[in-house]
């Protein structure tokens, strides 16, 4: 007989679904608190300069945006894959194949570009994506493999990939051997959205995959299949939806989204095509979806806060001399806390044996 | 124990067990208001009500699964509370319960041994075993594995791992929902010694035949309320049942069939293979169901019913192509959707979590299926507004009580979710419904409401097909039956040639050697 068990609640409630999120925040904040104080910085100072600092300049915001957009862009997709249990873990490398044929095609077109180099990169990025992901669908279907592993493992087949063309094919001729292609031509780099910032057209795509999104889960036959299937399989075979087309839709989807924010990255703020392309955007949707409620508008705003994470991990590396790994740790605090209190909404917690109780 | 002997004239023995005001209240629902109930010893009590009258609720407390909010328990006279499963069982009071819990892999007395509190050595626990199953006529052999007994046998398991603790009281749930009538017939030989050892069986039916057959006293309960207390045998199955629904039963009638129509299902030579070692394999099964008829298929559960339905749904494909057509088409090769466009409509036996999605709307659960024939769905994209008006409509056309369309699928009863999925598939208008177990677990008053429609559809002109393991309720829907057993099916007979206990023997295998017309078997009840 163990001494803490968990007693289920019965019905959940509904307002708790939406507060949770919040809740793990202020958690996430508190406990970064104590930890500041135990390292022996000032915590409000710290927590200043990573939560508050960068919005407070025209430049920070637009560095909020343009985080936020891969963000966005991946955890869409993987969203609505999320809620028909396909389990893809594989953003990041899919991230990483939109970066390479997109930015492939801008490097195979240099010289000879024009109005038509971006749609290609766009719809190269977007079919790079989905073709990684094709493979754990693939083989999910066949042989029954988990998408959660294959998905995972390729992309590290993705990075690999990434650094042998940087340093072979892809490298800049007149670059000195450094690891990085030449920078894109003007015909190949997203244009600028808001003047002296970094925000680019990227962030409209982002914007376009949230309503998107929204229409497919709310308002479409396919979104309601995707429903059933999350919740009851059961009735799913019931009702005669394909179970293997939801598959495919929701990984290719989610990989042609992931392969157009890589694309993105390449084509709008790093300009070429380096062997560091992602500070890990691709997991970091994954705690975007689940902090977003996988809904659409969730996610957006999801996105934003860990974009202001990253912002103010780096803000608080240079203001107050904090170790790197303090970004990765809010992340981590913040997915923990969530599930957390998703736990505890559904159950109790009860001290002692069963007999105690009764 | 206290002795409260002095409150009662020396000469009566206290009731086994007596219960008093107990009140249980769970979030949104009373479910025991004040619940008086006297169990004396050696007699078999009856406890009927509808589903959601409290029984369970009732049974769960006096077992120690659930704990009552106020009221006082006496065991043979003296003030007693039962804090958990174990400490009924050392009061001596035991429960077989609907849904057995045994291992499929394990031998019979292993099975038992873990459900004792102390199993001790296990050759003598197997001698123990034997010795019960004889007296008591319960045939079983300690040293099989459990996959390899019928549902009769396997109840037989639970039954002995309650006697092997000498019960005085013992508590038995629908124990004859998944029996055949002999097996019943069986069961109730059983039961009747028990009660003549002295021990006190707590019945719960909601077969009003078997009780009036069984029981000496019945507690009636409603809506968690005791509503009366009867000598069974001085009752009708009909005035029981209103007792228990608290208004006037209506029974469907059956107009005489029409000359059948056309043959809108046929399955010819069907023969299904799984991978799965404890699936039944269906060999070489052959029917036709006609417009304008109702097909039943008889059979213990476990006995290829869940192929068969699979099989007929679409989601299991056949090898043949030719062994289910639909309408003149070769089905067999065909998914659910595609089954749904020549004409089947379909209500599985597993209503919550097959028929219907528990989290939900009404509104959803209409498109769930009716996507398929019913203007749900334009361009890809729901048109909710008409599935909303759809789920209205099946709302009330089959008066089925739930907070509007908005509500849950699982905040309904079974018997008003049951309703619900009938009438969503009634009112596609199919030319061939499949039904599996329609009232199974409903109260009376919803059974009729649901027979009724299923007649309706026929005599319109469609063809229907019902599974269930209810006898009772086949021989008031079906024009023929036929009898699943082992995979393979029986030739049909009209039903009002043949006899319930004919149907009976070949629920029990006796395929080819007809017994004699009139029964020297008796009939279970």
């Amino acid at each position: 007989m163990s001494f803490i068990r968990l007693e289920p609640r019965g019905q959940a409630s509904k307002t708790m679904v939406y507060v949770t999120p919040l809740l793990a925040v202020a958690l996430t904040l508190l406990s970064g608190f104590i930890l500041f104080l135990a390292l022996g910085f000032d915590p409000v100072k710290a927590l200043h300069a990573f939560f508050i600092a960068p919005l407070t300049s025209v430049r920070g915001l637009g560095e909020l945006v343009v985080k936020a957009t891969p963000l966005v862009l991946c955890a869409v997709g993987l969203a609505i894959g999320f809620r028909a249990n396909v389990w893809n873990i594989g953003a990041e490398g899919q991230l990483t194949l939109g970066a390479i044929t997109g930015g492939g095609l801008a490097l195979a077109f240099y010289g000879e570009g024009g109005w038509w180099l971006l749609p290609l990169m766009v719809i190269g990025g977007a079919v790079g994506g989905a073709v990684w992901a094709a493979v754990p669908a693939f083989l999910r279907l066949r042989f029954n493999a988990s998408e959660i592993l294959t998905s995972l493992m390729l992309n590290y087949v993705a990075l690999l990939l990434l650094n042998y063309l940087v340093h072979g094919p892809y490298r800049d001729p007149d670059g000195f051997a450094f690891p990085e292609s030449r920078l894109f031509e003007a015909d190949a780099v997203l244009p600028i959205l808001w003047s002296g910032t970094r925000v680019h057209l990227g962030a409209l795509f982002a914007l376009l995959a949230v309503a998107g999104g929204w229409l497919l889960i709310a308002r479409t036959f396919i979104g309601f299949q995707i429903k059933v299937i999350g919740l009851t399989p059961a009735a799913a075979g019931y009702a005669g939806f394909d179970q293997k087309r939801i598959v495919w839709l929701a990984l290719l989807l989610s990989g042609a989204l992931a392969g157009i924010a890589g694309m993105g990255e390449v084509a709008g703020p790093i300009g070429q095509v380096t062997a560091g392309i992602s500070p890990g955007y691709g997991y970091t949707a994954i705690i975007v979806a689940f902090l977003g409620r996988l809904h659409p508008v969730g996610i957006l705003l999801a996105a934003l806060l860990m974009a202001l994470s990253f912002i103010g991990g780096e803000a608080a590396q240079i203001a107050m001399g904090l170790p790197k790994a303090i970004t990765g740790v809010f992340q981590g605090m913040l997915l923990f806390f969530l599930l957390a209190s998703d736990v505890l909404i559904r159950y109790r917690v009860r001290f002692g044996t069963r007999r105690a109780v009764a | 124990m206290p002795s409260h002997a002095e409150t009662f004239p020396p000469d009566a023995p206290p009731p086994r067990l007596e219960l008093r005001g107990i009140t249980k209240r769970f979030p949104g629902c009373l479910a025991n208001d004040h619940v008086d109930l006297v169990l004396q010893p050696g007699e078999i009590h009856a406890l009927l009500g509808e589903n959601g009258a409290g029984k369970s609720t009732l049974v769960k407390m006096i077992y120690g699964v659930l704990h009552p909010d106020s009221g006082t328990m006496l065991w043979q006279g003296a003030e007693t509370t039962v804090p958990d499963p174990a400490g009924a069982r050392r009061l001596g009071i035991g429960m077989v319960f609907q849904h057995f819990s045994l291992f499929d892999t394990l031998t019979v007395t292993e099975n038992i041994a873990l459900g004792l509190d102390d199993a001790g050595r296990m050759d003598e626990l197997a001698d123990r075993i034997r010795s019960v199953s004889e007296r008591y006529g319960l045939a079983l052999d300690p040293e099989r594995h459990v996959f390899h007994l019928s549902v009769g046998e396997r109840q037989r398991v639970e039954i002995v791992r309650c006697l092997l603790q000498d019960p005085k009281l013992l508590i038995m749930d629908e124990p004859t929902s998944v029996l055949t009538p002999q097996e019943a017939a069986k069961l109730f030989e059983t039961l009747r010694v028990l009660a003549a050892e002295g021990c006190t069986i707590l019945y719960i039916s909601h077969k009003l035949e078997e009780i009036r057959a069984l029981c000496s006293r019945a507690t009636v309960l409603r809506a968690g309320k005791v509503v009366g207390a009867t000598d069974p045998r001085q009752e009708t199955a009909r005035s029981l049942a209103e007792m228990m629904m608290g208004a006037e039963l209506s029974t469907p009638e059956r107009p005489p069939q029409g000359a059948a129509g056309a043959a809108r299902l046929s399955v010819r030579h069907l023969s299904t293979t799984s991978d799965n070692p404890f699936a039944t394999n269906l060999k070489d099964v052959s029917f036709e169901v006609r417009a304008g008829e109702i097909l039943g298929i008889a059979g213990v559960a476990g006995n290829g019913q869940a192929e068969l339905m699979a099989a007929l749904s679409g989601e299991m494909l056949v090898a043949d192509s030719e062994s289910v057509v639909i309408e003149g088409t070769s089905a067999g090769h065909l998914g659910p959707r595609a089954r749904r466009t020549l004409g089947l409509a379909f209500v599985p036996e597993e209503r919550l979590g097959r028929g219907a999605v528990p989290e939900l709307s009404l509104s959803e659960n209409a498109l769930l299926s009716g996507y398929a024939r019913e203007p749900l769905v334009r361009g890809g994209m729901v048109h909710f507004g008409r599935a909303r008006a759809y789920a209205e409509t099946i709302i009330r056309g089959f008066n089925v009580v739930a907070h509007g369309h908005r509500a849950e699928a699982r905040s309904l009863s079974g018997g008003n979710l049951q309703k619900f999925i009938i009438g969503r598939e009634i009112l596609q208008k199919p030319k061939l419904l499949v039904v599996g177990q329609p009232t199974w677990g409903v109260d009376a008053g919803a059974a009729a409401a649901i027979h009724k429609a299923l007649i309706g559809l026929a005599r319109s002109g469609a063809a229907v097909l019902v599974i269930s393991q209810d006898l009772d309720e086949l021989f008031v829907l079906s024009d023929r039956i036929s009898v699943l057993f082992h995979g393979r099916l029986s030739d049909s007979r009209p039903t009002h040639e043949t006899t319930v206990e004919r149907i009976g023997l070949l629920m029990g295998g006796l395929f080819g050697t007809p017994p004699d017309e009139d029964g020297e078997i008796t009939r279970a009840v």
